[in-house]
């Protein structure tokens, strides 16, 4: 085991949580599973900005990190009020049940 | 040291997140988010960042996600029911070579470029509160601003979207 | 030595000494409730009730676990182990004293301090809701999910007032780690006040301990365990050792609370008055207690009052002889002093928070709501405010 951790590992992580969350955003049916598998993308995208902030030796990445996760709170937010009005016109929380326009 | 707490973390994070993928109630897989955004908060403090892993305890887990559940709780969502056809192996094969096959091209590629130094925790000094602050206040002014315009809308539209019919 | 062997200690000790506390605060609640109703209080286990606390372990301890039949095992089981383990964490950023020496080992009286003490200590109860949200959700029981859910909203939404009252002597301490908060809360103005932040932040600190409340679910926001209104709330269905976890996780969050209220605005470890005048202190006031005991175990009220009594004051003249005793010895005088002065102000304000639950009825579920956003969040935000002003106009 080296004794530090080369950079890129933390890429490799950062790109295998990317992949599952792109599994998890076509493949779920629960429309709340969809939106946390969108969040799982986000954090992934943070460590990567993390890791090169570390690789530049700047501060700069941090603070784009901490503006993906002020604009994923906004999202979150205004998602939920989302599904909680389709829930309460569909009674469902499935997607393939949200398929006509016409209600 | 930093290479085991690295592999201990990333391992939790890469179980909660197929984990989040594969479980069938949504409560667990809101658990698992979780348990991904602290071993994610843990490593963020490895690389320095410590403002943004406190920043990530408070913001992410403890409030995003409490929303999430909350949602989850009042909907009452059960388990998802057994889906189109696809085998359980199928399922869980696809998805874990999903991720392993993106692992497996992002080592291509990090092999092939030149190497870096490696993360040593306490290398990168610059992550404090305080220099966070300074470059927010300077030079991200503006997008800082608009991004509490950003908020204020989402909360309008939240609330607006969510209110009782009278 | 070691730095590995010595955190392992110095945890040790801290778990060892926080979850005595915790035990015998209940004790000291359940008196202090019982004398403000004109009643006793526990007095028949061991003198005066103090094997009281014993008595309720083993009973917790020894009583059958009843899980409800339909319910997520996995959750059902891990929610009094997330509440309890999260409260138990913020103690160890938490710092009692200065930096002591111990025979050949010098070290701060704190398990470990990082720089973004507070934040973290924000970041654990932010974490902590889940505890409360899981339990009332997986007992698989209505009164449950709405007093979990109640509970949880409630302690979101006071966090914002919590995080915003904790700004303000972010401000004037230009630091986030509470070592440096606490040195920068030492000195004194002309000479005898000391610079403690309650003093220009006294609308902070009421914001904060009236957050504080109602993060930690003390009367008078404790509507979501209300006993009359929803049979418990969330913790209905736990029984045996799961409720003492939920009990334990409760006090231990009001242990963290008003720890972190001394800490941030009271000035830690630090005497209120100049160091020589000070040290004679807490001989005074364990002596004071002393006699008070010894007093009324001349004229007992009951029977067995005739021997506790006295023993009561000969333990109080001891500690006082220790603290006179340690004002010789220069590595004892810190750490007791600090301790002293530190676990005599947490002190205070656990007793108001006994004091509070004695005394006030407890507000509605829309009233409590209302408060923290109506009333509470514009108050700390003003208070944030005006301390910013004030600092930009004031600093070079």
């Amino acid at each position: 085991m080296p004794a530090s951790v080369p950079l890129s590992w933390y890429l490799i992580l950062s790109a295998v949580l990317f992949g599952l969350g792109v599994a998890g955003f076509i493949y779920r049916r629960n429309i709340i599973t969809v939106f946390m598998s969108i969040e799982l993308m986000l954090n992934a995208v943070n460590l990567s900005f993390v890791t090169f902030s570390y690789g530049l030796k700047q501060v700069d990445g941090h603070i784009f990190s901490f503006f993906v996760m002020v604009v994923a709170a906004a999202e979150a937010a205004v998602g939920l009020a989302i599904i909680l009005t389709v829930f309460k016109n569909r009674q469902t929380l499935m997607i393939d049940d949200v398929s006509s326009m016409k209600y | 040291m930093t290479a085991l707490i690295f592999f201990i973390f990333a391992g939790i994070a890469v179980l909660c997140g197929v984990s989040l993928v594969v479980q069938t109630h949504p409560i667990a897989s809101a658990l698992s988010l979780i348990g991904v955004m602290g071993s994610l908060a843990l490593l963020y403090l490895q690389l320095g960042g410590e403002f943004i892993a406190a920043a990530q305890l408070i913001v992410y887990a403890g409030a995003i996600m409490v929303l999430f559940v909350f949602v989850i709780m009042l909907l009452n969502a059960g388990a998802e029911g057994v889906s189109r056809q696809v085998s359980a192996m199928a399922r869980y094969a696809g998805i874990l070579l999903l991720a392993s096959f993106l692992g497996l091209i992002s080592f291509i590629i990090q092999a092939a470029l030149p190497k870096t130094e490696g993360v040593v925790f306490g290398a990168f000094q610059g992550g404090t509160a305080e220099a966070i602050g300074r470059k927010l206040f300077t030079v991200y002014l503006l997008p800082f601003e608009v991004t509490s315009v950003l908020i204020l809308i989402a909360i309008l539209g939240a609330i607006v979207l969510a209110r009782k019919e009278v | 030595m070691n730095f590995l062997i010595l955190s392992l200690i110095k945890a040790a000790v801290v778990a060892f000494v926080l979850l005595t506390a915790l035990a015998y605060l209940q004790w000291i609640e359940r008196k202090v409730i019982g004398h403000i109703q004109l009643r006793v209080g526990p007095y028949r286990v061991g003198p005066h009730g103090l094997l009281q606390p014993l008595a309720d372990v083993v009973k917790l301890i020894t009583k059958e676990g009843v899980m409800p039949s339909n319910v997520n095992r996995f959750f059902y089981l891990l929610a009094p182990f997330i509440a309890v383990v999260l409260a138990l964490i913020s103690i160890a950023v938490i710092p009692f004293g200065p930096q002591i020496t111990v025979g050949p080992v010098t070290t701060w009286m704190q398990l470990t301090d990082v720089n973004i003490g507070i934040l973290l200590v924000l970041g654990i109860s932010s974490v902590g809701v889940y505890g409360v949200a899981l339990g009332g959700w997986a007992s698989n029981n209505k009164y449950s999910l709405l007093g979990g859910l109640r509970s949880s909203a409630q302690m979101i939404s006071y966090e914002l007032p919590l995080a915003l009252a904790v700004a303000a002597p972010l401000l004037l301490a230009n630091t986030l780690s509470f070592r440096a908060m606490v040195a920068q809360q030492s000195g004194y103005w002309l000479g005898f006040i000391p610079r403690w932040n309650v003093f220009p932040e006294i609308l902070g600190f009421s914001v904060f301990l009236i957050a504080g409340f109602a993060e930690t679910n003390r009367v008078p926001f404790d509507l979501p365990e209300a006993e009359n209104e929803l049979v418990a709330g969330f913790h209905t269905e736990y029984s045996s050792m799961s409720f003492a976890a939920f009990f334990m996780a409760e006090y231990a969050n009001m242990v963290t609370v008003t720890a972190v209220a001394t800490l941030l605005f009271l000035g830690g470890w630090q005497p209120p008055f100049p160091e020589p005048y000070s040290d004679f202190i807490p001989i005074l006031v364990f002596a004071f207690g002393g006699l008070i005991a010894l007093f009324h175990g001349l004229q007992p009220a009951r029977r067995k009052d005739k021997y506790t009594f006295p023993a009561v004051a000969v333990v109080f003249f001891g500690i006082a002889a220790l603290f006179g005793l340690s004002l010789f010895v220069p590595m004892l005088k810190a750490a007791l002093m600090a301790l002293f002065w530190f676990c005599g102000k947490v002190g205070l304000l656990l007793f108001l928070f006994i004091w509070v639950r004695g005394t006030l009825p407890r507000f509605r579920y829309d009233q409590l709501m209302r408060f923290a956003w109506i009333v509470l969040f514009p108050l700390a935000m003003v208070n944030l405010l005006v301390t910013g002003l004030v600092v930009a106009l004031t600093s070079k």
